[in-house]
């Protein structure tokens, strides 16, 4: 079953066809690899799904139902979380706070409640610091909770755009270049974080140019370049596709 | 116990006891403090915790003032009981005012509210749907009345007011501690992850909005039945900007620091005024001096907010490495 099918999507800016026609499927439960030359249309591709862009032409499919023109926060309701390339954390605020925005959405308490701080808002507010606490603990930040989001190493804000994504009870978790910036150490954690997600049953699509760590993650690999999808299918076919390595390494010069 | 509570309890405490020391001037001084004090905690909603640059507060003001006026000449309606009404008509008038700028950031939304200001005073001076009175504005408003005894000398308009900011903190301490209040912190951090993590950035600007009018609206109606006469001059653009100063000194988003701007924007002139004498006409030279300084070494406010730490049960020392 596609959890999550884009169909002949394509996006200009100004002259640029940032991405041209692009199709392809995430399956429920899978992780998924979007990799390509900087500039191929990666993110673009990314920010058309989660609607802070809308496709020019195409559909965006999310568990059968279309998503095109939604708002972002209605695509989050969803079950479609982000991180982001450029990281964007509230950094002035603490890493409890920034993962308590996660569970915004599956909130009701509004301002009245919180005037009148029923027994109901209570236990709600409790629970979503739990549930926030809970992330923290996933993604090995529990011990940061009260830390300024800012204090955090750059490894460390990436989890924590992570656990964020994740308090809004994603189905579909969706990471921009989840290991830029990070050492080989907090790589390694990383691969080992994403297949938590997926015996966790969330699905993964992930940007990334970690070549081993793509390898090792991934089921499946969409490949793009100058915004038109060159190839897809599982790593090792994709690795061995004269397109893709013509793409990656140049044209071939012994042909000359 | 924590010690903001003990410290807001003393200083009300101080309030409270203050007519037995203070003469009418000075009750005066601080009654003005006080629905100032209301005024600049209602901006702060939208201008210090949502980050919305709304430099024509004193609109929502306006609209309070002359909800409770015309409620009250033409209908008998008592002050007090008009408050909840000014405060929905006047976040009303919040929410239709953001309604079509609510994409608009920083310095472009703060030209229109200074605008949309401006539009609805001139509105006032044209009688409009004449009602208004035009720029004579509305007179004969009744005092307020609570449990039937007539508030009209300064100290019990000082429990009416202070009152009322005591209520206004309670409940602004509880906003900020909940889910809006988050939300808010959001959306002034940075409006794309707010919407990207699902909060719904455009209904939390204009809820945003809408409280922050009521409780302008509810001190406009405050204000109406102290002075029983209002007109346009007391709603001018001076008066947002006032409003505005108060909360960028006292520290955008943090309650103590709004209040503590209240008192220094608007007590510490009237101090200066009594007791440095001549001062009167330095008031301007003393807040553009004061928001040199500020701008220079202190952008954050006097006391601004901070984040918010929660008290954490052990259990993730355990768990770690
Ligand atoms: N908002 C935008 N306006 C104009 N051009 C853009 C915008 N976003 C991306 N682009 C362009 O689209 C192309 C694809 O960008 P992007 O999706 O960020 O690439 P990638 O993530 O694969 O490195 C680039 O040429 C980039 O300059
Ligand atoms: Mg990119």
């Amino acid at each position: 079953m596609n959890l999550l099918r884009v169909e002949g999507m394509t996006k200009r800016f100004g002259g640029l066809v940032a991405v041209n026609d692009v199709s392809f499927s995430v399956d429920e439960g899978e992780v998924v690899g979007l990799i390509g030359p900087n500039g191929a249309g990666k993110t673009t591709v990314f920010n058309l799904i989660t609607g802070n862009y809308i496709p020019d032409q195409g559909q965006v499919l999310f568990d059968g139902a279309s998503i095109k023109g939604l708002r972002t926060h209605k695509i989050v309701d969803a079950g479609i979380a982000r991180t982001f390339q450029t990281i964007r954390l509230f950094q002035k605020m603490s890493v409890l706070e920034n993962v308590l925005a996660g569970q915004h959405c599956r909130m009701t308490t509004g301002i009245f409640g919180a005037f009148l701080q029923s027994p109901k808002a209570r236990a709600e507010e409790q629970a979503a610091l739990d549930l926030a606490l809970e992330e923290l603990e996933f993604v090995g930040l529990r011990h940061e909770a009260n830390n300024l989001a800012s204090n955090l190493s750059y490894g460390n804000q990436r989890l924590l755009e992570i656990a964020r994504a994740l308090a809004t009870k994603p189905r579909l978790l969706i990471l921009d270049e989840p290991a830029g910036g990070m050492n080989h150490q907090e790589t390694d954690a990383l691969l080992e974080l994403i297949r938590k997600l997926r015996d966790r049953g969330i699905t993964v699509f992930l940007i990334e140019h970690d070549m081993s760590l793509v390898m090792q993650a991934c089921d499946k690999l969409v490949v793009l370049e100058y915004g038109c999808k060159i190839a897809e299918g599982d790593p090792e076919s994709v690795k061995n596709n004269p397109k893709v390595i013509e793409a990656y390494l140049g044209p071939d010069d012994d042909e000359e | 116990m924590n010690r903001t509570l003990i410290s807001y309890l003393l200083s009300f405490a101080l309030l409270a006891a203050s007519p037995l020391v203070l003469n009418r001037f000075w009750l005066e001084v601080l009654n003005s403090v006080g629905l100032y004090a209301i005024l600049a905690l209602s901006l702060n909603v939208i201008l210090g915790n949502a980050g919305l640059y709304n430099m024509g507060h004193a609109a929502f003001y306006a609209v309070g003032a002359y909800c409770a006026a015309i409620l009250n000449t033409q209908l008998d309606i008592p002050i007090l009981w008009s408050l909840p009404i000014c405060g929905l008509v006047a976040a009303a008038a919040g929410a239709l005012v953001c309604r079509p700028i609510i994409h608009l950031r920083g310095d472009y939304l703060l030209i229109v509210t200074v605008g949309v200001g401006e539009i609805l005073r001139i509105a006032l001076v044209n009688d409009i749907f004449g009602l208004t009175g035009g720029p004579n504005g509305i007179f004969g408003i009744d005092r307020p009345f609570l449990f039937g005894y007539k508030i009209r000398k300064p100290h019990e308009f000082l429990y009416l007011i202070w009152g009322f900011v005591a209520m206004t903190v309670f409940l602004f301490y509880r906003l900020r501690n909940s889910r809006f209040g988050r939300a808010l912190d959001y959306l002034r951090e940075d409006e794309v992850a707010a919407e990207g993590s699902g909060i719904n950035t455009g209904r939390t600007k204009l809820m945003a909005f809408a409280i922050g009018a009521a409780w302008a609206g509810m001190a406009g109606a405050l204000y109406a039945s102290k002075m029983t006469i209002i007109s346009p001059e007391s709603f001018t653009f001076w008066e947002s900007v006032l409003i505005f100063i108060i909360v960028i000194i006292g520290g955008s988003g943090n309650i103590t620091g709004v209040l503590l701007g209240a008192f220094l924007i608007i007590g510490l002139p009237e101090f200066l005024r009594a007791y440095v004498g001549e001062f009167a006409n330095a008031r301007m030279w003393f807040f553009g001096l004061a928001m040199m300084i500020m701008m220079i070494f202190r952008t954050q406010g006097i006391l601004p907010p901070g984040p918010r730490f929660f008290r954490l049960p052990k259990a993730g020392k355990e768990v770690s490495s």
